[in-house]
């Protein structure tokens, strides 16, 4: 199959394209690193761009030049035009790869670049305005044969007309900002009596990201499978498309984990799916790298209804699944686009291999409703060795390094692993033990979450009609995934032992007094581990609260001798560890024998192994904290962020959990509720303030 | 630097039933540890459970830093001394390590009739003290006892080492600069009540601790005043009325928590300054020391083979190596520690005894702490050795063990008898703990040389009366003392009425040396001035 356009166009491409040697990536974090990574293995010259707080980031340090923007926030560097261009002006740099995010889809920026004479690396202006006014896109795909989403795109933004058109869409729907992206401004709305409130939200965060409040409306499908695929156009306006990727498994409508090929697809719905793609691309002369996102309704009976939903003008973040299956560089390809060659390949050539997964490693506390992290990240390493896979299996594209720092003022994602196998089952196999082999310390990450949902029965699932990998999984599954933890003896003798082991390892000083081996006359050395969810500790380094979490391990031996018993909840049981390479170990209890990958992040212990992962948090049992503790009266800032807006008005009556203020850090919003009954007594900041972590945001007096 | 090298053979007959029946008298002893950790028994424990209270040993598991070593002492105390057995004589003690200080720990143990003070509870009480204030270390009491048990008032009460003793320490340790530290977790009645009075910081369990000089039948006797223990003397009246204690806690756990935030608050530092190494284990394997020595003691073993699995790298540089072998001198390290070692190669002759002093007025010199392996029958005997004054040349080396000052720690691996005691550091010569293997046996002279001499004065006797005394009669005379001798020479024996600080299975003697030595390290090393040596 081919989309080759009339040949004499491509007379025109000369007059188009500027040869460069230097490239500047406009983004920061694993992005910049990847595209900087085949740029420089195609002899280009890189040269990066950095905030304040990026100055000794990895992209940075991996450039041949970097150029400062400004201070930390994103409008004053990574989103600064002005700042961008006279970096590339600097650098002699004769084009710009945006990355994603930022300025990817930002055609004020191509304009200002094409003026400026640096190239784009993407597609030109008109083709990002085409597709960046999404209620004036789906009019154009409509116009092109595209199938839509029944919804209401129209520019009158009158509060009672939008409620009007969704009544009639019927709901759910989808409220949407028109600007947006992301996830950002985003809300389903199930009844005609939650549209207003909806609304509000949705508002509020668009005017917040996209300085833009306008809102598109969408039938919302029950079912709904999200399924996009990878189109590339070059200036001669040849259309191809790498085939799909499924990106069903969201959360939040951000994306978890993506994989290619889409399970279930038939050869038929990849072809229909892939020239309506193409289509799309060329109805608006796209050139470059894009991805057309289309619903497919998974529901009974609809099998093969897919939607237009939208076309993003830039390289996704999980471009490697496709570049796994494929074989090919879409990095390389957006270049040799840019410098105005053919695209490497016709249709016919492209073919699909093996099936490939991206897990999306993010800072941030699935436990504590993804609540993003920030820190120190003593360590970030992957253990292919210790986890018997190998480099072709296995690919992370990280924009951080062990000792790097993970600030608030950025997207949490840190890196992505893909993995690659013959067949589904086997890459998500590898995948679980890639996601083992992960040493993340400092700083906590979604990997357990990643874990428990690639773990997850469901996920395995891939029969096409019954089919379970619709958007909404992780909601409806929300009840295993966050299953409340409770472990097994065998979690606590592990967690018991990697604690006594470490323990034992470390030594203050040379005095035997110093020793953690527990030594008693006479009498089996005696050591107890207390253990518990790590959330209920108050922080990585303090003690749980109350002992009521806790579970105490007995660990006793004897002089000289290598087996412990351990005794847990009145059950006894013989264990002993062997340390093996890397972080691997051996855990046997009572003669069963298991391998695992066993890491200490201060006081958690994580153990891993391709079943999941399990985090313990262990403490020396002297430092639990048995006082009495005083009422907290007090809402502390959970993370640096700013006040949004304030609930409740001082001194009225409120009960628990009613919401009080929001605030925002790291692009989400974050509640904080009533903790008891009672009243705010006051105040201490006001919606636009910034806040910093651990600031006391208001006093609460609870009622007597 | 000079490795001892072995001529043990683990495969022979001779070590093999040696390792057997000394390993059967560990695994007793381990019963024995065991059956005593449960203190007044599972039903006196659980009544002690259900007030909230946490049992004695809980209480010092959750008080000492966690896995953190804790070596206690005289745990056999009062075992089958009274009429009926008070285990560990309803006081545990011992070092352990709380907010990373060592610390003398002296805990009643509620259990046990009420942890009230029989004579040998009080001895063991002055005994922890001593060591506190031999090693300098800070003392925490966690109370919990009825005071003095009355019908055995004559042997707490009067005597200069009865119960006063306790406060008497408390003041005068106190006053050294040792600090006392009291957590209140049960009653403190009449004399009781000094123990929190007198420290310099206090703590009390709220709805457990109690306080007073009289109880509520007293107050009640004496003046007609009806008022309950908790209004008398409870942790509310003393935290809040009173003064008399300083801290209050919710509980045992939190007053436990308390009292390591009291001892983390002391900036507390070493003083003791010794060349350390880094410590390493023994080359030679210690679990080879129970096939080494046996429960024998008729049959003679080379004390280098047990000093290469005590100390550091089996490293022993020896000195006088050739002269006066049958005591084995030198210089090596226990966990990093410098030591000088005495070691008992058979008979003290005069060679081995002025050989010793030498050894031992080098150390004091140099301040190296000293390690008494004891397996000793005594002094050589007869003309040939009184002539030559080996009287006087035992005279020197006992001169030299009592007036030496640097730290000393004795260990019975074998035979502790007659003078060879004194002259080996025996409790007398106030080393700063001594223990005891379950094979050593101690008394003035072996069980059969008492009987022969009995016999022998007993057959004179006899000879002056014209009587005959057949080998018969001889034998059924001599039984009794033989058997007086085992029994009263045993280590449980000498353990219970705390003539040594605790019987030690062999293979943990190098850690309870390194601990020891460790904590010693709380104390300066004072200069010795040795008295006149007999020349």
């Amino acid at each position: 199959m081919s989309h080759s356009p009339p040949f004499f166009e491509k007379n025109e491409k000369a007059a188009r394209t500027t040869p460069f040697d230097t490239l500047l990536v406009a983004n920061r974090g694993e992005i910049a690193c990847r595209v900087m990574r085949t740029a420089r293995r195609m002899g280009l010259k890189t040269v990066a761009v950095y905030s304040d707080a990026d100055a000794s980031a990895r992209h940075v340090r991996e450039a041949d030049e970097a150029v400062r923007l400004g201070p930390a926030a994103a409008r004053e560097s990574y989103l600064n035009i002005d700042a961008v261009i006279d970096a590339a002006k600097r650098t002699g740099s004769g084009a710009i790869h945006p990355g994603y995010g930022f300025l990817s889809e930002n055609g004020g920026f191509v304009k200002a670049l094409e003026e400026a004479g640096v190239t784009f690396v993407g597609p030109p202006a008109s083709a990002i305005a085409a597709m960046g006014d999404k209620s004036a896109a789906k009019v154009r795909m409509a116009n092109a044969g595209v199938p839509l989403v029944p919804g209401y795109h129209g520019d009158d933004q009158e509060d009672t007309l939008l409620r009007a058109e969704a009544d009639k869409i019927g709901y759910p729907v989808m409220l949407k900002a028109s600007a947006g992206g992301g996830g950002k401004g985003m809300r389903v709305v199930e009844s005609t009596e939650a549209f207003q409130a909806a609304l509000d939200g949705c508002r509020r965060e668009s005017k917040a990201a996209f300085g833009d409040d306008r809102m598109l409306i969408e039938k919302y499908l029950v079912q709904p499978r999200h399924v996009e695929v990878q189109v590339f156009c070059d200036h001669d306006g040849n259309g191809v498309y790498l085939f799909e990727r499924d990106c069903s498994i969201q959360r939040r409508h951000q994306k978890v984990i993506e994989e290619a090929p889409a399970p279930g697809m038939t050869a038929e719905l990849r072809s229909a799916m892939g020239d309506a793609a193409v289509r799309a691309a060329q109805e608006i002369g796209y050139v470059g790298a894009g991805t057309v996102e289309f619903l497919l309704d998974g529901s009974p009976g609809r099998d093969g209804a897919f939607y237009f939903m939208e076309m993003n003008t830039r390289l996704q973040v999980e471009h490697p699944v496709t570049e796994m299956i494929t074989g090919q560089d879409l990095v390389e390809w957006q270049l040799r686009v840019a410098m105005g060659e053919p695209l490497p390949c016709t249709q016919d050539e492209l073919t699909i291999t093996g099936h490939s997964f991206e897990a999306r490693i993010y800072a941030e506390d699935p436990d504590q409703d993804f609540l993003p992290a920030t820190g120190l990240l003593t360590r970030f390493a992957l253990d292919l060795a210790g986890a018997g896979l190998s480099a072709d299996q296995v690919r992370l594209d990280s924009g951080v390094e062990s000792g790097d720092t993970v600030s608030m003022h950025y997207d949490p994602m840190l890196a992505k692993l893909i993995v690659h196998g013959p067949d589904r089952g086997a890459a998500l196999a590898t995948l679980n033990r890639a996601l083992a082999a992960l040493d993340v310390q400092g700083v906590v990450t979604n990997r357990a979450f990643l874990m428990r949902l690639a773990t997850h029965p469901g996920f395995k699932n891939t029969g096409f009609k019954n089919i379970e990998l619709d958007t909404r999984f992780i909601e409806r599954n929300e009840a295993t995934l966050f299953a409340p933890r409770t472990y097994s003896m065998e979690a606590y003798a592990s967690a018991a032992l990697i604690g006594l082991h470490q323990l034992a390892q470390e030594c203050e000083s040379d005095s035997p007094w110093d020793r953690h081996d527990g030594f008693r006359l006479n009498a089996p050395h005696t050591i107890r581990i207390a253990l518990c969810d790590p959330w209920l500790s108050q922080g990585p380094a303090q003690a749980p609260d109350s002992d009521e979490a806790v579970v105490i391990v007995e660990g006793k031996r004897n002089a000289g001798e290598s087996l412990w018993n351990l005794t847990i909840n009145d059950e006894t049981l013989t264990a002993s560890l062997q340390p093996l390479t890397g972080d691997a170990v051996a855990v046997t209890l009572n003669g069963h024998r298991r391998r695992l990958q066993a890491r200490r992040d201060g006081h958690v212990v994580i153990m891993a192994d391709p079943s999941g992962e399990t985090r313990l948090f262990w403490r020396r049992i002297d430092a639990i904290n048995h006082g009495h503790h005083e009422a907290e009266s007090t809402l502390t800032a959970p993370m640096h962020g700013t006040v949004v807006a304030l609930l409740v008005a001082p001194a009225a009556a409120i009960e628990k959990g009613m919401p009080l203020m929001v605030m925002e850090a790291m692009k989400m919003e974050h509640t904080m509720m009533a903790p008891a009954d009672g009243s705010v007594a006051a105040f201490h900041f006001q919606a636009g303030d910034t806040v910093s972590q651990g600031d006391v945001l208001l006093e609460f007096a609870p009622r007597e | 630097m000079s490795t001892i090298s072995t001529q043990i053979n683990p495969r022979s007959d001779v070590f093999q039933a040696n390792e057997a029946s000394m390993l059967n008298e560990v695994g007793k002893l381990r019963e024995l540890t065991a059956a005593i950790a449960q203190g007044g028994g599972a039903k006196a424990r659980k009544r002690h459970e259900s007030r909230g209270k946490l049992f004695v040993r809980d209480r010092i598991d959750h008080l000492i830093d966690e896995g953190s070593p804790f070596l206690e002492f005289s745990a056999l105390a009062a075992h089958h001394v009274y009429e009926s057995e008070i285990p560990a004589a309803g006081v545990v003690t011992g070092i352990g390590r709380v907010s990373g200080v060592e610390c003398v720990i002296v805990a009643n143990d509620a259990t046990v009739k009420g942890g009230t003070y029989f004579p040998l509870t009080v001895k063991k009480h002055l005994r922890a003290q001593e060591v506190a204030r031999k090693h300098r270390l800070p003392c925490l009491y966690l109370v919990d006892s009825g005071g003095a048990f009355l019908p055995r008032q004559d042997e707490v009460f009067p005597d200069r080492d009865h119960f006063g003793r306790i406060f008497y320490n408390q003041a005068t340790m106190s006053a050294e600069g040792i600090p006392q530290i009291a957590v209140v977790m049960g009653s403190c009645t009449a004399g009781g009540a000094y123990v929190p009075a007198m420290a310099d910081e206090s703590i009390i369990v709220k709805e457990q601790g109690t306080i007073f000089l009289g109880g509520p039948p007293l107050v009640k006797a004496a003046t007609g005043e009806s008022i309950s223990a908790e209004d008398l003397g409870g942790a509310d009246v003393h935290a809040r009325v009173s003064g008399v204690a300083d801290y209050y806690a919710e509980n045992d756990a939190h007053a436990l928590q308390l009292a390591r935030a009291c001892v983390s608050r002391l900036n507390w530092q070493k003083r003791g300054k010794l060349a350390m190494q880094a410590p390493k284990p023994p080359k030679l394997d210690p679990t080879e020391l129970y096939g080494i020595v046996g429960t024998d003691l008729k049959k003679p073993f080379d004390v280098r083979e047990v000093i290469g699995r005590i100390v550091d790298d089996s490293d022993f540089d020896e000195f006088k190596r050739y002269y006066g072998e049958t005591l084995v001198t030198g210089f090596a390290h226990i966990h990093g520690y410098p030591v000088g070692i005495l070691a008992n190669n058979g008979v003290l002759f005069s060679e081995s005894a002025v050989k010793g002093a030498h050894f031992i007025e080098l150390c004091a010199q140099r301040q190296i702490p000293l390690i008494f392996l004891q397996n000793i029958t005594g002094f050589m005997v007869g003309s040939k050795y009184e002539h030559e004054g080996i009287a006087k040349h035992g005279a020197k080396l006992v001169t030299a063990v009592a007036c030496a000052k640097v730290p000393k720690y004795t260990v019975l691996i074998g035979g502790s008898f007659g003078a060879g005691n004194y002259g080996m550091c025996g409790r007398a010569y106030d080393p700063n703990l001594l223990f005891m293997w379950p094979n050593a046996r101690i008394s003035v002279m072996g069980g059969e040389q008492a009987a022969g001499v009995l016999s022998q004065v007993k057959r004179e006797q006899h000879e002056r009366e014209g009587r005959e005394w057949t080998p018969e009669e001889e034998e059924a005379f001599k039984k009794p003392t033989r058997d007086q001798y085992e029994h009263q020479g045993h280590p449980y024996y000498a353990s219970a009425r705390l003539w040594d600080d605790g019987v030690i299975d062999p293979l943990q003697t190098r850690d309870v040396l390194g601990l020891s030595l460790a904590a010693a390290m709380n104390a300066d090393i004072e200069e010795t001035r040795f008295g006149v040596f007999r020349m």
